[in-house]
């Protein structure tokens, strides 16, 4: 079978501390899986790990059954991979038109090399339905730093979604965005990422609504170890998970929302 | 083996001073953040008082050797108060900016102290007063070792306790490395930082300014002591890791010892090893011996204006012209003047290129410059090419800049921030003392002289044109790789570097290009300055030089590349205007200061930012009269929510 995202006994520390401890999980293809567990349970340094900005101690990972772990961050893109930050960092200094088209000419060989001043008009052309897409199209030529902080989470996972990832990982994408923003976002990015090929989606999350609407499949970590993974219903009925992580009034929060 | 011995403490004597100024730049840096350039100026300001108060307490009732020890705790603490006082005049109303400004208003202290200095104390050498008590030897080992050195050593190790103390014992030193390991943390719990940075800086220059005294019975005080040194104890501050004091105390012993045994080995390439010992250290422990990855402040580009598409062309394409066209009107002084203005502009246009599309900060750019300079000399030379070994001079410069700045930054650009920009200098180092000590190849200080032009071409107004022609050439050539698409994509990665990471852009190979760039123009900048000069030394690509360069890039701005050519205009124009009443350096530093504090964009962003304000001004004006289509047309503010209306595509 090929999946999309397999890991196998992935390990980091820090100093002395266990970030990670021997994690092993995979993700299917289209396939969309939460990854939860309390404060410093080493989630943020899985999504590192996976996308290549911290390099592991020991462990595989592999992405359609091509063996990922040992290559640097930009070199996982080619690959399919993508992801967004926890805290949003555009090109502050651009425009957002530009931001869009740097992220699409990265993806060509030799674009971002050239002399010329503009680019190739194929990019252009894409960058602008990107923006149409993500509904940016008034603020094309706003500098990215200027958006409010809503439109640059946008524009952030637009510039995620241009690699065009077969995984696409998301790190907390709710955190700082307002209650009645929160709905829909995971079915939207799931609709981009389905229309060529089905896209997988890993993402972090502490905020329990979303993560029992729209994941098929959660992740428990906890002290850098893998706890449980399972189906949303089977992870709110799960003791252990209870215990070191809801506590009661979480759980039934899981149970109403699953 | 005796020999050997007191080899190792002569140089573990000079480590003890090298130690002073080291742990007083650690100390204002693992706190501050701040690299402090003026740290070399506050050593040899301590020499300086040092050696007038201890002449005037010497000469009072106290007597001799009361006067003299006496005078060395005023002195630490007169200059200490220098320091706090520079600190609460220029740098507090700075760290909220770019890291570069604190840094660049260092730089403008440099050049402030030098020029007060030699009005005050005159250009002479000054032959300090010998140490009452300590002025003797001792026999050691077979040889004989001076008393005031054994002192030295014993004071050094007595300040390290004295440090550990003041930073594990006291609640200000508890204070200061919780400052060190994060400001916003302490600010948020209710310390006063304003006064924590202000002592901090105290306690720097007042060890920089003990160092300076006590150098006195040793050597003489003169005006070249503050750059002289302050590469080495950079070097020292970053084998040590930054911050660290006892990394900087064991870093000291390393290149004192290095120097001492240096001396006896190879003589001729003592300063190459101690850099080449920098850069191993960075490569095997990327934060030095004993450091930390210290969290830099998180506003590192945010004055920086965006990226805009080039105006004015024509406009600068007529001045350009007009000013090539000056032989026809100018004096033939004027005339040489400007050639000399259009090859600085170059020079620092080169510079602009790390710095404003890349936020690559190099302090050692010199040696790009010199690279190109000593390239054109080698060929020019070689009477075998006849007259056309000017222009095979320019083309060997060009290339010879171009391989030394992929070179430079193949290595330093694996580092950010202040590591890059510490390797840069260590790179210009070591490519000066070379030019320094390979007397075979370079002619050491005595330089290369003889280079010259065609008789075709010698006329000034000939020289003028070919020169000034060259040179546009050269920043027509910056301005076209500031609006490539490739410029774009570095100035992305400066902006958002895990960004760029994470969307396929690798930083590394087109920061290595941005640097082949940026040297073969400092290159072109060199070999057209050796030509117009007929002459290359050391200075060529000498600290000072690099300075220039960065005073040049800030006074003018960094966020436009006509930046670097008003940066040079304005640079140029006092020196030349100055020179004759020199203080040049003076009126230099004060406006630099001025527009570290007032506009920190520099000249070209000042008036940015005039222009935007009037944007501004005339948007809101429109806005308040009647809606017009366009905005009625516009989503109201209401449906945009994030990720909601991702569209499909069509």
């Amino acid at each position: 079978m090929t999946v999309a995202l397999h890991i196998q006994g992935l390990r980091k520390s820090f100093g002395g501390v266990m970030a990670v401890d021997d994690v092993s999980t995979h993700v299917a293809p289209g396939e969309c899986v939460a990854l939860i567990g309390p404060n410093g349970a080493g989630k943020t340094t899985l999504i590192n790990l996976i996308s290549g900005l911290i390099k592991q101690d020991g462990g595989s990972i592999h992405l359609h059954d091509t063996a990922i772990h040992h290559l640097p961050a930009h070199r996982r893109i080619r690959h399919g991979l993508s992801r967004t930050f926890q805290i949003t960092a555009p090109y502050h200094r651009l425009t957002v038109r530009m931001n869009m088209a740097i992220t699409l000419a990265a993806q060509q060989t030799g674009a971002t090399w050239r002399w010329s001043g503009s680019w190739p008009a194929s990019i252009d052309a894409a960058a602008d339905a990107w923006l149409t897409r993500l509904d940016l199209q008034s603020h094309a030529d706003d500098l990215a730093g200027t958006l409010a902080y809503g439109d640059q989470k946008r524009l952030e996972l637009g510039l995620a979604l241009a690699t065009e990832p077969t995984l696409l990982l998301l790190d907390e994408p709710m955190a700082g965005v307002s209650h009645e923003d929160r709905s829909s976002l995971m079915t939207q990015a799931k609709a981009v990422l389905e229309q060529d090929k089905p896209g997988a989606i890993l993402f972090t999350e502490h905020d329990m609504a979303t993560v029992f609407s729209h994941a098929d499949r959660i992740l428990v970590l906890d002290q850098g170890r893998l706890i449980a993974a399972d189906t949303p219903e089977k992870i709110a009925n799960n003791d252990q998970v209870q215990r070191i992580y809801l506590g009661q009034s979480g759980a039934s929060h899981m149970v109403g929302a699953g | 083996m005796e020999f050997y011995l007191l080899q190792g403490l002569t140089g573990l004597a000079s480590a003890a001073s090298l130690f002073l100024m080291a742990a007083g730049l650690t100390i204002i840096f693992g706190v501050a953040r701040v690299v402090n350039f003026a740290h070399g100026s506050f050593y040899m300001l301590g020499a300086y008082i040092g050696y007038s108060v201890s002449a005037w307490l010497m000469a009072s009732p106290l007597g001799d050797t009361l006067g003299f020890w006496l005078a060395l705790p005023i002195t630490a603490i007169l200059v200490g108060l220098m320091g706090a006082g520079f600190e609460m005049a220029v740098l507090r109303r700075l760290y909220h900016g770019p890291e570069l400004l604190p840094l660049l208003s260092t730089f403008a202290l440099v050049l402030v102290i030098q020029d007060v200095t030699r009005t005050a104390w005159g250009p002479e050498e000054l032959l300090g007063p010998r140490a009452p008590g300590l002025d003797g030897s001792i026999r050691l080992l077979g040889g004989r070792i001076p008393e005031y050195d054994l002192f030295l050593m014993a004071l050094a190790v007595a300040v390290l306790a004295g440090l550990w103390w003041l930073f594990h014992r006291t609640r200000f030193g508890i204070l200061l490395r919780a400052a060190t390991d994060d400001r916003q943390m302490l600010a948020a719990l209710g310390v006063d930082q304003k006064r924590l940075f202000t002592l901090t800086f105290f306690l720097g220059a007042s060890l920089a300014g003990l160092a300076g005294a006590l150098q006195l019975p040793r050597s003489t005080a003169n005006l070249e002591m503050d750059l002289a040194l302050i590469a080495e104890v950079f070097v020292i501050v970053v084998i040590g890791g930054l911050g660290s004091i006892f990394g900087a105390f064991l870093a000291a012993i390393l290149v004192g010892l290095i120097q001492a045994f240096g001396l006896l080995f190879f003589p001729t390439m003592t300063l190459v090893v101690i850099f080449l010992t920098m850069a191993v250290v960075l490569a095997v422990r990327p934060h030095g011996l004993l450091g930390r990855s210290l969290p830099m402040t998180a506003a590192a580009n945010h004055i920086l204006p965006p990226w805009q598409p080039h105006r004015h062309g024509r406009l600068l394409t007529g001045i350009a012209l007009f000013l090539l066209a000056a032989p026809l009107y100018a004096s033939p002084y004027l005339i040489s003047v400007l050639a000399e203005f259009w090859v600085l502009a170059l020079f620092a246009s080169s510079l602009y290129l790390l710095m404003g599309t890349g936020s690559l900060v190099s302090f050692g750019h010199a040696a790009l410059f010199g690279t190109g300079a000593y390239a054109l000399a080698f060929i020019n030379i070689w009477p075998v090419l006849g007259h056309h070994g000017w222009w095979l001079g320019i083309i060997a410069g060009v290339v010879g800049g171009a391989m030394m700045g992929a070179m430079i930054g193949g290595f330093a650009a694996k580092r950010q921030g202040v590591y890059l920009a510490m390797l840069t200098l260590a790179a210009a180092q070591i490519l000066w003392s070379i030019s320094v000590q390979w007397l075979a190849v370079t002619g050491g200080d005595n330089g290369i002289l003889g280079l010259w032009l065609p008789d075709a071409l010698r006329p000034a107004e000939t020289v003028y044109t070919v020169i000034t022609g060259i040179c546009l050439i050269g920043l027509a050539l910056v301005r076209r790789v500031d609006r490539s698409a490739f410029s774009l994509s570095v100035r992305a990665i400066a902006d958002a570097p895990g960004r760029a990471l994470v969307s396929g852009l690798h930083p590394w190979p087109k920061h290595v290009l941005l640097f082949a760039l940026s040297g073969a123009i400092a290159g072109l900048a060199g070999a057209l300055h050796a030509l117009l000069k007929g002459s290359v030394f050391p200075n060529d690509l000498s600290i000072p030089l690099s300075v220039d360069a960065l005073a040049m890039v800030l006074l003018g701005g960094m966020g436009h590349v006509m930046g670097p050519i008003v940066g040079a205009a304005v640079f140029f124009g006092i020196k030349v205007s100055f020179s004759a009443v020199d203080y040049w350096r003076f009126i230099l530093g004060a406006l630099l200061i001025i527009t570290c504090v007032a506009a920190p964009g520099g000249i070209t962003g000042w008036f940015q930012n005039l222009y935007a304000l009037r944007a501004q001004r005339r948007a809101s004006l429109s806005k308040s009269r009647p809606r017009n289509q366009s905005q009625t047309q516009k989503t109201p503010q209401t449906e945009r929510h994030p990720y909601k209306n991702l569209k499909r595509a069509p």
